[in-house]
């Protein structure tokens, strides 16, 4: 407790020292507001946005009231909500994934004075709204490196949402650091085209096992991926967007944990004090944001010095998950040797890298 | 000991007393699981039925009622006239998909042109994607005799797969860098169904709602169709003695309430909505089966009810925000009153009766 408010006010002071007056004037009290796609008790995604929430009365106590409200569809009531919660007093507002794009640069539009902080999006049409998102792909890389090393099978699986960008980079990502480790290793992808059905989630993770896939990634929401998995002997995954530590004697080896917490916290300190600006924000394992989990007593001991290296080396900045020569699937040249990607190249990503069999869903 | 008996004929008063008791039961019993769940429930009954006509933010949100309630009006006229003939279509959602996709592609197809008939041909092309989907069922019924409602229901999720088809590969934007989600209609005022009168939630979709709900009255009381439907649903045999022809039935009525459908969700695509995304459909297909029932299968009720269903969407999404309610107690109270209808419908067609040692009194 102490800690986090000793870092909070550490960053505020660095923000006030760095940036301008744009925003002069603080505030006493920020109402602070979230929409998010999923309930907060998924265990995934929308868990740990609500974790970055509750993370702000840790930091500011009083002086910041949270509303939020869950399973908000993507769409036209995503306006609605987005209106009320701006009629209602709302002075920032999170809103929690991709599909809110359109409806918060909408209603920011409309509500100048209101702050939109819009995670995983590119558009910012009005001066209110910022970006953020988290370099997700650093962590797959630490799990296809420990997929590499781990399947016996040769053949490791990973569950796609939606094709894109996002997703896409995260499958190379994953391919590419496994490959590295295990040439013979061979990825099959499926989609399940929805971040949170845990029904449709576990169909997929079968689907996978049905190939004889022994390692499964994913990228939706639910804990039905692991649960699957703990099904069949042998099958392993990763705990997805939270560590899903529950899975820790089953199937879980390690996880991505999106810690959302430590922006929030910045964002509405800077909204406190009146440093507040326009943000497009892009951190990874070196921001605090992606977090790798414990990797499990499953995992040989040297195997987890190597995931580990891996981490450390990317959140060091001196090892990029995309480090050329990469060639796209259908041979072409990407990354020349020595080259890492840049981050147009990544956010635009739809192709896979060489080596990855089958297509993108058009 | 109390026995159910059955009516001679159906209650008149129970008839029209069964949607406001079941509103009364649902807010007693959702009060008292409020109450339960540390709020008050007089504060959250406020909130979701009283706040958003008269509350504080009741200017804009009393548009957003008519914006919720439009399509679930259409939706619900088409499936109360197939249900009064005993016909059931489940998957309006399906044909709300389908019309929106087909009713959007022609939009698209020839932007950015400006041309003021682009977007009534577009309704007429919704209208014609959410009958087609509907015809599936209803031939596959008439020649082969399978059932309707696994048929549309299913026909739900092939229309889900072709819609996560039509984000991602068909109808994707462009410009959008890659990203599912076709263009937003927004930047495309000639297929654009923008507000006509903003305070009021009024677009087309909204007129089309309530003229449908005039029409399908005057079709049901005035009009020979509206006897057939009415006869095939309350006397099946008695229907085809006076001629009524079982399979024209089915296809009419099919087609009409995919129409609605599929024209709903084109007014949705390119107003509230925008754009065509995978999660486009918000579920107003199956919404749309309450409002039906709450709404008695009668047109004018099925307005009323359309209203009352967009409010606890509205005052529901209000309570959760503004109470700290969690989303699963809003959708256990919209639940409940189905659920209530439903229980105290069978008044409708029966009565109670105290019964003394097993013996009806009074029967011999």
């Amino acid at each position: 407790m102490k800690r986090r408010n000793l870092l909070a006010s550490a960053a505020i002071g660095l923000g006030l020292a760095l940036s301008g007056s744009a925003f002069a004037e603080g505030m006493d009290h920020v109402k602070a507001c979230f929409v998010y796609v999923g309930p907060i008790g998924d265990g995934g995604w929308t868990f740990q946005h609500h974790q970055g929430a509750m993370s702000l009365t840790e930091a500011y106590g009083d002086k910041v009231e949270i509303q939020f409200q869950e399973n908000v569809p993507e769409g036209a009531d995503a306006e609605r909500v987005l209106t009320q919660m701006a009629l209602g007093g709302c002075n920032i507002i999170f809103t929690t994934s991709f599909g809110y794009m359109d409806a918060t640069n909408a209603v920011a539009a409309k509500f100048p004075d209101v702050k939109f902080e819009h995670a995983t999006g590119f558009k910012r049409d009005s001066a209110n709204v910022s970006n953020y998102n988290a370099r997700f792909y650093e962590g797959r890389a630490v799990e296809g490196l420990i997929a590499g090393r781990m399947t016996t099978s040769n053949k490791i699986g990973y569950i796609g949402s939606f094709p894109i960008p996002e997703v896409i980079m995260g499958i190379n990502s994953y391919y590419l650091n496994a490959k590295k480790v295990n040439p013979n290793v061979e990825l099959s992808i499926v989609w399940a085209f929805t971040w949170f059905d845990p029904a449709k989630e576990a169909d997929a993770a079968k689907a996978l096992i049905d190939q004889g896939v022994d390692v499964i990634a994913s990228h939706t929401d639910s804990t039905a991926v692991l649960a699957e998995a703990a099904k069949t002997e042998n099958v392993i995954g990763f705990g997805q967007a939270s560590d899903m530590a529950e899975y820790t004697d089953g199937p879980r080896v390690s996880s991505i944990i999106d810690n959302w917490g430590p922006y929030y916290v910045e964002r509405v300190g800077a909204l406190l004090d009146g440093t507040y600006e326009q943000a497009d924000i892009w951190a990874g394992i070196a921001g605090g944001e992606v977090k790798i989990g414990d990797i499990s007593a499953r995992v040989p001991a040297e195997v987890k010095a190597e995931a580990e290296a891996l981490r450390d080396a990317i959140g060091a900045g001196t090892v990029h998950p995309f480090t050329g020569p990469i060639n796209k699937q259908d041979g072409s040249a990407w990354l020349a040797d020595g080259a890492t990607a840049p981050d147009g190249d990544l956010l635009g990503m739809m192709f896979y890298v060489e080596g990855i069999t089958g297509d993108i869903p058009q | 000991m109390l026995r159910l008996e059955k009516r001679p004929t159906p209650s008149r008063f129970w008839l029209y007393a069964t949607p406001p008791v079941a509103v009364i039961l649902t807010m007693i019993v959702g009060g008292i699981l409020f109450a339960l769940m540390g709020k008050n429930p007089f504060e959250v009954i406020r909130t979701i039925f009283w706040d958003p006509i008269f509350g504080e933010f009741a200017f804009y949100l009393r548009g957003q009622l008519l914006v919720k309630a439009g399509p679930l009006i259409l939706i619900a006229i088409g499936l109360a006239l197939g249900f009064r003939a005993g016909i059931w279509n489940i998957g309006a959602e399906g044909q709300y998909i389908m019309g929106a996709i087909v009713g959007a592609s022609v939009g698209l197809a020839v932007f950015p042109t400006d041309n003021r008939l682009i977007f009534p041909v577009m309704v007429v092309a919704g209208a014609f994607g959410g009958w087609a989907w509907a015809m599936i069922p209803a031939i596959l019924k008439t020649r082969f005799n399978t059932n309707e409602i696994l048929v549309s229901l299913m026909l739900v999720y092939v229309a889900e797969t072709i819609l996560a088809k039509a984000s991602t590969g068909f109808l994707k934007n462009p410009e959008g860098m890659g990203f599912p989600g076709s263009r937003n209609f927004s930047s495309f005022p000639a297929a654009q169904n923008s507000f006509l009168y903003e305070p009021l939630g009024l677009h087309w979709g909204g007129v089309a709602a309530l003229v449908t709900g005039i029409l399908a009255y005057i079709l049901l009381t005035r009009h020979q169709a509206g006897f057939q439907i009415r006869l095939a649903g309350q006397a099946p045999r008695a229907a085809r003695f006076h001629g009524v022809n079982p399979a024209r039935l089915v296809v009419m009525c099919m087609g009409i309430s995919g129409a609605l459908a599929g024209m709903a969700g084109l007014f949705e695509v390119t107003g509230p909505a925008g754009q065509i995304s995978i999660d486009f459909n918000s579920g107003y297909g199956f919404t749309a089966i309450i409002v039906a029932f709450l709404g008695r299968l009668n047109p004018l009720g099925i307005v009323l009810a359309g209203f009352l269903m967009a409010l606890t969407y509205v005052g529901g999404e209000m309570a959760s925000t503004n109470l700290g309610l969690p989303d699963a107690a809003i959708q256990v109270f919209q639940g409940m009153l189905l659920f209530f209808l439903l229980a105290v419908d069978v008044l409708t067609n029966y009565r109670f009766r105290l019964s003394v040692g097993g013996a009806v009194k009074g029967a011999k």
